[in-house]
């Protein structure tokens, strides 16, 4: 849990008495110890928040993974189709992009924006041609005959493909946030810490989205 | 920068329009209200089922005239079918558990009280804090119209035009297969009985919604618990209620989506034909099941207890938080062992994500893993044990304050005791073969689980309604209502147990049939008596609750004469709780009884040198500073 540590740096530090100096008062009512600076955004917010959303999707493809396991396990009718040859197309375009994207939050944190900006729209082409090439896979598939209920291999397969192509739209979603933030002025440090910190997210998210697609990749041509 | 900070003093300005304020609030106070809410709302359907259940329990052939108004077909001349009172068995078990249990600890009240006891403005992502809440209540209007979707033949109509699988109009409630929806029986569709159409869809629609509303606000607690604590908010000083609310997100967070995964896999083996929970080979009412095959009942039970043994926590939790804190309170002492009790609630959420094999001991797994599960599941008494003891320590010798949410939080350490004593029973599979799916299991889990968590809340309720609303509930009546329950709770369950103990089994329509439950026929009603008696006195607290936001008496800042940060502020709260200020806190959340302070408490913003000639005070925690 680094996030935790990064996460309350702001105020507070860890350890009982730890806290600022004592000084006679309320804290609260200003009659000597109060302090009167508002609140501030901290960046490790969005960080923390990503984790913890990352930890949960990680926990419905591990439910999702042990059914899997389970029940290639359970019955004789357990068939392995051909893997659509455009899965190693998908599985290329999303690699790339978790490097483009790795490079729009470098350029991010060296104030190009100009580069930003750049690398931002080329993860999210990347993205969709993604989704496009596994929408081939399933078309192949369907033109084969292999269906969602024909076989328990094919209900898993279009179930994996489907939960995380869902996973990515929300990605391409927060990436076409981030893309629409890059134009338009920059009001307050506020608003420019949470510009930061949201795309610092979105890339974690990302990078998961791609490691996530390798596993089940993985999971589907090599187990069973 | 000057502009920068007065931005951000004003983070969120009050909305003025009565849509913004109120409906789609992003107020965590609005939010929690919300919940609370769709909580009492949620708990009147559950309330009416169980009536109705205890009245066909004990009057067999009721003629009960508003069931023949509404469901003609379930109720043909106002008495129930037993299919009728089993979808009253899954309805009031689904709405109680989720829409009642999960969401008023959690969603309600921690929503309210956590962001101001950390000394927050408003939660981590205020907008992400009112999507949950609306998603949640979109299930809970998604499981109401399972009722009806079974229940009234039109409406049921309505919903077969959309697939086979969406067979309505059936004449239950709803499903009929329980809270826990079993397959392959839930998998199957309407060839396995009334309330297995629609009805199921929608159950597992609505759970499926339910559980993103949940992660939703998991994600949302756990990342404004870490993030946002306040000057001096050190994790150990944090109140009790934090350190319950915080391990509650993380069981939800990590047991929701495999729950979700289950509902997924149920839904695609009903609408789309897949077979991950149906075998081949089914014969259902005589006919063979087609098309399916391979399928493992089994898988579902995994998947379901893994999210549902974190589930009891999910409930219990938040409620033990409260306790700790108002106990407290009330005992004018600090906290009996504060850090003891931070651990053992810790404890207590982890260990729930090993045990849900106690759920299954029957269902022909190895006695090997049954001994593992079960070695585990009594290793739970352990931090539940060190949770009572310093409860009791809390209240030995002290000069106690038996205000309203004074008696539940005692309430609960009562029934807490009374509910968990029996897991210790239960969680021995050699002994669970006999008592499985008897009424000792309802009894157990009524008390543990529904009962002790709704007295956690009822505590709540009480301790924070002066600080949600500015005016107090009337005590008197708070009293009353009180005793009527806490009696009246313990005249129903307790002979649950002895029900059990002869062999009653759960879930049944009716037992006069049976020679061997003849003798029992006076328990029976025993039970429905005390029901009826204990559901009546609740109207005690709607009265009370609804009356006291106009005409309770003005409460003030800190009618309690507690310590943690909610009490600095006035009642009700500003919009950003704080003003637009840093509250600091130099102590912990429990400096009752402080040798050498001016008042007999110290609050948790006040100055440190407040007993500084004095040699220091109690930590709150067992620490000199």
């Amino acid at each position: 849990m680094a996030a935790t540590a990064t996460g309350t740096d702001r105020a507070v530090k860890t350890g009982i008495g730890a806290g600022p100096r004592p000084r006679n008062g309320n804290g609260f009512h200003k009659n000597g110890g109060g302090h009167d600076t508002p609140f501030q955004f901290s960046p490790a917010r969005y960080r923390i928040g990503i984790w913890m959303a990352i930890g949960s999707i990680l926990m419905l493809f591990v439910a999702l993974t042990s059914a899997y396991i389970v029940r290639s396990a359970s019955s004789d009718d357990w068939h392995r189709i051909a893997m659509p040859k455009v899965l190693w197309l998908s599985t290329a375009l999303l690699v790339v992009s978790s490097v483009t994207i790795e490079l729009s939050r470098r350029s991010l944190k060296s104030h190009n924006e100009s580069g930003y900006g750049l690398w931002l729209v080329n993860t999210v082409v990347l993205g969709i041609a993604f989704v496009v090439s596994q929408m081939f896979a399933w078309r192949q598939l369907v033109r084969q005959g292999a269906y969602l209920a024909s076989n328990p291999y094919n209900s898993f397969f279009y179930l994996f493909t489907g939960a995380h192509g869902v996973h990515v739209l929300g990605g391409l979603v927060a990436l076409g946030y981030l893309v629409i933030r890059t134009r338009g002025p920059r009001t307050s440090v506020d608003a420019e810490l949470r510009r930061l910190g949201a795309a610092d997210a979105v890339t974690i998210y990302w990078h998961f989205m791609d490691v996530l697609w390798i596993g089940l990749f993985m999971l589907l041509t090599f187990w069973k | 920068m000057a502009e920068a900070t007065h931005t951000e003093v004003h983070r969120h300005p009050a909305p003025t329009g009565f849509i913004r304020k109120y409906i789609f609030s992003i107020d965590h106070k609005v939010i929690g209200i919300q919940y609370i809410l769709l909580a009492l709302t949620a708990v009147v359907v559950g309330m009416i089922m169980s009536v109705l259940m205890r009245v066909n329990l004990s009057w067999p052939g009721t003629h009960i005239k508003i069931l023949e108004t509404l469901f003609p077909q379930g109720a043909p001349g106002g008495v129930m079918t037993p299919e009728f009172y089993l979808s009253l068995v899954t309805m009031h078990g689904t709405i109680m558990v989720f829409f009642v249990l999960t969401t008023a600890p959690q969603g309600g009240f921690g929503n309210y009280f956590l962001p101001i006891q950390i000394g927050a403005d408003d939660m981590a992502f205020p907008t992400l804090n009112m999507l949950s809440f609306w998603v949640t209540f979109v299930g809970f209007i998604v499981i109401l119209l399972a009722i009806f979707a079974e229940g009234n033949a039109t409406i049921g109509g309505w919903f077969s035009k959309l697939g086979e699988s969406f067979a309505g109009g059936s004449g239950t409630v709803g499903p009929i297969g329980g809270w826990t929806g079993y397959p392959p029986l839930s998998a199957l569709g309407k060839i396995a009985g009334p309330g297995q159409g629609a009805g199921v869809n929608l159950w597992v629609i609505s759970i499926a919604i339910f559980c993103v509303g949940s992660l939703l606000g998991a994600l949302n607690f756990i990342t404004t618990l870490l993030n946002m604590r306040t000057r001096g908010m050190t994790l150990m000083r944090m109140p009790l209620t934090c350190w319950a609310w915080f391990t509650t997100a993380i069981l939800a967070l990590l047991s929701f989506p495999v729950l979700l995964g289950g509902g997924i896999l149920l839904l695609l083996d009903r609408i789309a034909g897949t077979s991950f929970f149906i075998p081949g080979g089914l014969y259902v009412s005589g006919s063979l099941v087609p098309l399916h095959n391979g399928g493992s009942p089994l898988l579902w039970q995994h998947l379901f207890w893994f999210f549902g043994h974190p589930e009891v926590y999910i409930a219990i939790l938040p409620g033990m938080g409260a306790t700790s804190h108002i106990l407290s309170t009330f005992a004018r002492k600090p906290v009996f062992g504060y850090r003891a009790m931070v651990f053992a609630i810790f404890a207590i959420g982890m260990l729930g994500f090993f045990v849900w094999g106690h759920h299954m001991f029957m269902s022909g797994m190895s006695p090997y893993s049954a001994v593992a599960f079960s070695v585990l599941t009594l290793s739970i008494g352990v931090p539940s044990a060190i949770k009572t003891f310093n409860w009791i320590g809390t209240l030995w010798g002290a000069r106690i304050r038996f205000t309203t949410p004074m008696l539940f939080s005692i309430g609960f350490v009562s029934l807490f005791v009374a509910g968990g004593i029996t897991g210790l029973v239960l969680g021995q599979s050699s002994l669970d073969f006999f008592f499985h799916d008897t009424y000792f299991v309802t009894a157990h889990f009524h008390l543990v689980m529904g009962v002790a968590s709704i007295f956690g809340m009822f505590a709540a309720t009480y301790f924070w309604f002066p600080k949600m609303f500015g005016r107090m509930m009337n005590e008197g009546i708070g009293k009353i209502h009180f005793w009527i329950t806490f009696l009246g709770v313990y005249a129903i369950f307790v002979p649950f147990h002895a029900m059990g103990l002869l062999g009653m089994p759960r879930r049944y329509a009716q037992f006069t049939e049976y020679e061997f439950l003849k003798n029992s026929h006076s328990l029976v009603l025993f039970v429905t008596v005390a029901a009826i008696i204990t559901v009546v006195a609740q109207v005690l607290f709607y009265f009370n609750f609804f009356w006291s936001i106009f005409k309770g008496v003005p409460a003030g800042e800190n009618p309690w004469q507690a310590t943690t940060l909610e009490w600095v502020i006035p009642s009700p709260p500003p919009h950003d709780n704080f003003a637009g200020i840093v509250p600091t806190v130099y102590h912990g959340p429990y400096e009752f009884s402080v040798p050498g302070a001016p008042n007999d408490f110290i609050m948790q913003t006040d100055g440190e040198n407040i007993v500084a000639e004095h040699g220091g005070g109690n930590g709150g925690n067992g620490h000199r500073h």
